[in-house]
């Protein structure tokens, strides 16, 4: 499955448009990470355990859009767009979508 | 009042500490990177269309907060108006921290195309929230058949 932001894969051309394909996850924090990132707030900086929370999410949300696509019969991905919404306080929403295509 | 004069201070002491090392290593990161460009361009280069072997996503995200002398300084802006200098640092090394993050995902790419920044609040710092934003750095990792 190739992937990418791009509207074409280059080097290759589109035989096919299957449409949309998305994939969504939404993770809540986790009391102890939470507890440590409190007290890493009154000092400021990276929140290392967020960071990977969110990098966790984000490939559960590439994934579960890549598994639509090849439902779809698709073998290609393009113009990938990632957004992030926090839904509730403590949960945020990570989503991912894109075209599915058959590209040769 | 002591106590919060404590905590400050050492938020500022710390949090400066802290920022300086980061800003060092963006230097020493970007300059060993510099090799390797990254473009908001949709497009590869020209010519470079039947060379390329390989085209995939690439990613990179990092998680900050502002510390709490920082915060109190933005609140005092607040009062007044005008750049939020405080704040400006923070987002400034979280997009560099999120690029050179997508950069070293794919450490063989020849460049990276149609480069895209995205900013979420996690907390906005209202109340006893403390301002924490995610910066993901997104793009297209291009490698070329040799």
């Amino acid at each position: 499955m190739i992937v990418t932001n791009l509207e074409t894969v280059p080097g290759k051309a589109i035989d096919e448009h299957y449409g949309i394909v998305q994939g969504s996850t939404i993770r809540a924090k986790h009391v102890g990470r939470d507890m440590m990132a409190s007290l890493k707030n009154i000092f400021g900086g990276e929140l290392k355990g967020y960071t990977e929370l969110l990098v966790e999410s984000r490939e559960e949300a590439l994934s579960r859009m890549i598994r639509q696509a090849q439902e779809m019969g698709a073998n290609a991905i393009v113009n990938v767009r990632f957004s992030t919404s926090s839904v509730a306080q403590g949960a945020a929403e990570i989503l991912a979508y894109g075209t599915a295509v058959k590209v040769s | 009042m002591f106590e919060i004069i404590f905590i400050l201070g050492g938020a500022y002491l710390i949090g400066t500490a802290v920022e300086r090392k980061h800003y060092r290593s963006i230097a020493a990161r970007e300059k060993e990177t510099l090799r390797v460009p990254i473009s908001t361009r949709k497009t590869v280069q020209e010519g470079d269309q039947q060379r390329i072997s390989e085209a995939t996503l690439a990613y990179g995200s990092v998680v900050v907060s502002i510390d709490r002398f920082k915060r109190f300084l933005a609140g005092l802006r607040n009062i007044f108006g005008g750049e939020v200098a405080s704040y400006a640092s923070l987002i400034d090394r979280a997009r560099r921290e999120a690029f050179l993050r997508m950069k070293e995902s794919h450490p063989h790419a020849d460049y990276f195309v149609n480069c895209r920044i995205e900013t979420s609040t996690l907390s906005n710092g209202q109340g006893r929230a403390v301002g924490t934003v995610e910066v993901l750095a997104y793009g297209t990792a291009i490698y070329l058949s040799k």
